[in-house]
């Protein structure tokens, strides 16, 4: 392991990875990335993996876009001799209330006015899309078909080896027990497999970013929540996009491979790190879904198990530079996003490390934002 | 490694041959969760009741340890496939409602007289 480093990325989860291989790609020699337990253990291997443009707020839409722009090459890009399984068979937005159906159209205006080409959808049209959809009590619906999702496992690990490739290095089962600075200044990252002397430091620790900003002192306003989600065998197509309703907080996609995903946010969920499962969300699961897609009685789940969310108080990520220590970057917070929007950060965060003009403006989402009251609203989170 | 070996179909659900597994250990995959990310191998429908073993011993055959020291995968629920049918047509009582779930003797019932297992 090495002794020194120019830069240590703290979290081998897609954005860490997209992190750290960026950096290298920008040549910056010995970037190493610190672990605790192996490659998209943390939220990204538990997550639904979708990449959406139809977001509410702009900062978001703007994100996304640019992420997708990335994701629809990154298999060629990372050279990976696995596949990603990046599929764009757009998002499905599901509006069971007036008030819902009303916040789809106000997003829709933002998002054509960025250039998203969404469209509203009749329910007998939202329909034709998805035939084995369940129309009922449905006002509305609408369609990206940029929307995705990719194999989060693979996505991850095809910009680590690619990263590899470039020279970088990644150790697995390392953790990060301290961070050491002088003078506002990194000096010293500390692991169970011992010290690395660097100046840059990149916070991407997912659910434990907060403990990790606290080794700098920063007090992170985050906080960690179970998500749970299933998945059934694999069984012929039933639909093609995601769907997903805020109103039924449900999202689900069919991998390629024919398993669908599944997930539904619980608004009584306590906040901790608590990632069981209960029979309680495979029953509330089951019973929504079934009369979204009445084809799925007859399919059987294989497996249930959770992830957490780190939630800012905007949902919305906390990016790039902390005032008063140099060396130290961060990308948390991502409130249940990180996945679609990892290319992107990771593309800009290397760029604000190595002093790059920025593919993207991201200077509202500092840390900064929550003491000068200047805090972004998305409408679109499930 | 003979091409008769690497055309071993170890994990039945999900169709994963031997040669699979093997390149993903060689790679760097030392636990079964890394083999499973990798290669599917555990991730049908019996959750690697067949396969885990056989993939833990190659893992252990290429690092040079014993099985016992190869890091598991978590068992998850259900045991075994559920459809989803049946699972939203369950009526359960909740465990927390106040008197249920405690049993008399060796009754699989509650004192209530609910089925505490839903069997």
């Amino acid at each position: 392991m090495k002794t020194r480093a120019d830069a240590v990325v703290i979290g081998g989860g897609v954005v860490g990875a997209a992190i750290a291989y960026n950096l290298a790609k920008l040549g910056l020699k010995d970037t190493v990335v610190c672990e605790k337990h192996t490659f998209a253990s943390g939220s990204t291997g538990r997550c639904g993996a979708g990449v959406r443009e139809q977001w509410g707020a702009e900062g978001n839409i703007r994100m996304c876009k640019a992420a997708i722009d990335i994701f629809e090459t990154l298999q060629e890009e990372l050279e990976y001799d696995y596949d990603i399984e990046f599929v764009q068979k757009g998002y499905l937005m599901l509006a069971y209330t007036e008030k819902e159906w009303e916040q789809f159209k106000a997003n829709l205006k933002v998002q054509h006015r960025l250039g998203v080409n969404a469209v509203a959808l009749t329910p007998e049209e939202a329909r034709e899309i998805v035939p084995s959809l369940n129309i009922e009590g449905l006002y509305g619906a609408t369609y990206n078909p940029r929307d995705g999702h990719a194999n989060p496992f693979h996505t991850t690990r095809a910009y680590l080896k690619a990263f590899e490739r470039l020279g970088g290095e990644v150790y697995c089962f390392t953790e990060v027990t301290g961070i050491e600075q002088s003078n506002g200044k990194i000096q010293k990252v500390r692991t169970t497999r011992g010290d690395i002397s660097t100046p840059v430091v990149v916070n991407a620790a997912g659910p434990w970013a907060a403990p990790v900003a606290a080794m700098v002192g920063i007090d992170l306003p985050v906080y960690t929540e179970r998500h749970q989600i299933l998945v059934t065998e694999p069984v012929g197509r039933l639909f093609d996009p995601m769907l997903m309703s805020f109103s039924r907080g449900f999202y689900s996609q069919q991998t390629p491979h024919g398993s669908i995903i599944m997930g539904i946010g619980d608004p009584d969920e306590p906040k901790g790190y608590d990632i069981g499962h209960s029979w309680q969300f495979l029953k509330r699961m089951c019973d929504i879904m079934c009369s979204v897609v009445p084809a799925l009685m007859g399919v059987r789940v294989v497996r249930q198990w959770s992830g957490l969310y780190t939630i800012s108080p905007d949902a919305h990520p906390i990016l790039g530079t902390v005032s008063g220590i140099d060396g130290y970057y961060q990308a948390v917070g991502f409130s249940g996003h990180g996945f679609m929007l990892a290319p992107i950060v990771g593309k800009v965060i290397a760029e604000m490390i190595l002093d790059r003009p920025l593919s993207i403006d991201i200077s509202g989402l500092d840390l900064g934002r929550f003491e000068r009251g200047d805090l972004r609203v998305e409408p679109s989170v499930v | 490694m003979s091409h008769a070996e690497d055309s071993i179909i170890v994990c039945r659900c999900e169709d994963v041959t031997l040669g699979e597994i093997r390149k993903a250990i060689r790679e760097g995959a030392v636990t079964l969760d890394e083999v499973k990310r990798i290669t599917r191998a555990g991730m049908g429908p019996c959750q690697g009741r067949t396969c885990r073993l056989l993939v833990a011993g190659e893992i252990a055959r290429f690092c040079g340890k014993h099985v016992s020291g190869i890091l598991q995968s978590k068992y998850r629920p259900p045991v075994k496939p559920v459809k989803m049918g049946d699972l939203a047509a369950l009526e359960l009582t909740p465990l927390s409602e106040p008197g249920h779930g405690q049993q008399s003797g060796a009754s699989p019932e509650c004192t209530c007289g609910k089925a505490v297992n839903g069997r």
